[in-house]
């Protein structure tokens, strides 16, 4: 999956889900801020991921990603 | 001692959404029973149960919600909405002021089942979801209305099996005549989905009426064979009398007894001496004689020896005088850890509107109810004083009184 593809995909599916408008979300926001997620949710994050990207992640994962951009960064790096 | 009164009534049932919908029912005499299909596909013998009426989840509660409330969460969170705004209580009040919650709850076993389904196929906890303990612990009603609402007072959830919500009414009065707390809303509520009660079913708990679903629940008649599963939700906003009056609210009822015993025989088979014990005590704490009761909402759930075991109470407790008795479990069905607040609910709501409902489905009265005053059609009589039991597995016994103000 192209990063292009990968961000789009990846920025409505968590917006859908978080039920937040994904139409202004850009990569340098916060991930957290944006979708209005604590640390429980995060867990849901994983949940979520596992389900449309087949990625397996733990709340250990997170540790580094502030932004979406850096979500996709660590998205990117379990694909390969 | 204060006096305690009901200010708000909350009702999600199979009779309805809503006192509105739900007391015509009532005087209607009409059944909210049906059939299950996921219960025939996984291998019931009685697929009957209460049919709730439709809901849409994102229509009642925000998406952090939906994963932390149980099915039945969501019964409750609707009944006890209802209920505060019959009370007159809106968010400020609640902010500004202590409330506490005591609601009744046995089970979340549609949340325990999905939950550990996920964890066996994935071989990995967290994929249960961030909401899930929220909703498999039996403090799960009590637990999110706190937050969701913010309440500030009393907290808990009582596990009493078929009469945990009459605890959860009679605790709050307890707590609100001792002066602990001065406002508590209070209830019950009950799961319906495929796996809720279902080892009910195996011990052949059920009724097997399934060419007539809804003349299966027929308490107190020969035919019955058994209780049909129901649930739903149902809020009693209970408060000190100066706690109401200062509000200038609508005062409904009083709550004037509550009584308790545990009969200690026996898991599941009823007694007659315990819950004549739990009534008796109800009324001394009322004190009234049994002269006093216009009404009696039996626990009655269409089971061969329980209803006759409480027939047999009634007919000592009452020797002499009969008040009306009927079952709204013939309508309803049986609410479970629901029905001992369900069954204020629907008393009051009789009380409020000058009726009796009937006790539907009564073909030929069991002998030994003979001396019962059991309507079969709604009768139209101003009741100033109720009696309403809830008896449950392990011989745990409540009743509860509440009269005219």
């Amino acid at each position: 999956m192209e990063q292009t593809e990968l961000r789009t995909k990846l920025i409505e599916t968590l917006a859908e889900e978080f039920e937040v408008d994904s139409t202004d979300i850009k990569g340098s926001d916060p991930l957290m801020e944006t979708l209005g997620l604590d640390s429980l949710d995060m867990v849901d994050v994983v949940v979520i991921i596992e389900k449309n990207f087949g990625v397996v992640l733990s709340q250990d994962s997170f540790k580094g990603v502030v932004t979406f951009d850096d979500f996709i960064a660590l998205l990117e790096s379990r694909m390969k | 001692m204060k006096r305690v009164v009901i200010t708000g009534l909350g009702i999600f049932s199979s009779i309805g959404n809503g006192v509105d919908e739900v007391r015509q029912s009532l005087r209607e005499g009409r059944s909210g029973i049906g059939m299950s299909q996921a219960r025939v596909d996984l291998g019931y013998r009685s697929p009957l149960t209460g049919i709730l009426p439709e809901i849409n989840l994102k229509d009642i509660l925000d998406r952090k919600s939906r994963l932390r409330y149980a099915e039945h969460g969501v019964y409750a969170y609707m009944a006890v909405r209802e209920a505060l705004q019959m009370a007159g209580i809106d968010d400020a009040y609640l902010k500004a002021n202590e409330i506490g919650i005591i609601m009744g709850n046995d089970s979340s076993a549609k949340a325990v089942i999905e939950g550990i389904d996920v964890i066996r196929e994935k071989n990995n906890t967290q994929f249960v979801g961030s909401g899930n303990v929220f909703q498999v612990m039996n403090s799960t009603l009590s637990m999110n209305l706190a937050v969701s609402l913010g309440l500030k007072g009393v907290s808990f959830s009582v596990s009493a099996a078929c009469s945990s919500s009459s605890h959860a009414i009679g605790l709050a009065a307890t707590l609100i005549r001792s002066g602990i707390q001065e406002r508590i809303i209070c209830g019950g509520a009950q799961e319906v989905n495929e796996y809720s009660v279902s080892s009910f079913d195996g011990i052949a708990a059920f009724s097997m009426r399934k060419d007539e679903p809804q003349k299966a629940s027929r308490p107190f008649d020969v035919g019955r064979d058994g209780l049909v599963p129901s649930g739903g939700g149902a809020a009693v906003m209970v408060e000190s009398l100066e706690s109401a009056l200062e509000r200038k609210a609508t005062i409904l009822a009083e709550i004037v007894g509550y009584g308790v015993s545990t009969s200690g025989e026996h898991l599941t088979i009823p007694t007659s001496e315990g819950p004549y014990t739990a009534m008796k005590r109800a009324l001394n704490d009322a004190g009234i004689e049994p002269e006093a009761v216009d009404y009696v909402n039996a626990h009655a759930t269409s089971t061969p020896l329980g209803d006759a075991n409480e027939a047999e109470a009634l007919s000592k407790l009452f020797a002499g005088t009969r008040p009306y008795v009927s079952s709204t479990k013939s309508m309803t069905g049986h609410e479970l850890w629901m029905a001992g607040a369900s069954e204020i609910v629907y008393s009051t709501l009789m009380m409020m509107d000058g009726f009796i409902a009937p006790n539907i489905n009564l073909e030929e009265k069991d002998p030994k109810a003979a001396t019962l005053n059991i309507p079969t059609e709604a009768v139209e009589k101003q009741i100033d004083i109720v009696l309403s039991n809830s008896f449950g597995f392990g011989g745990t016994n409540a009743a509860l009184v509440i009269k005219k103000i």
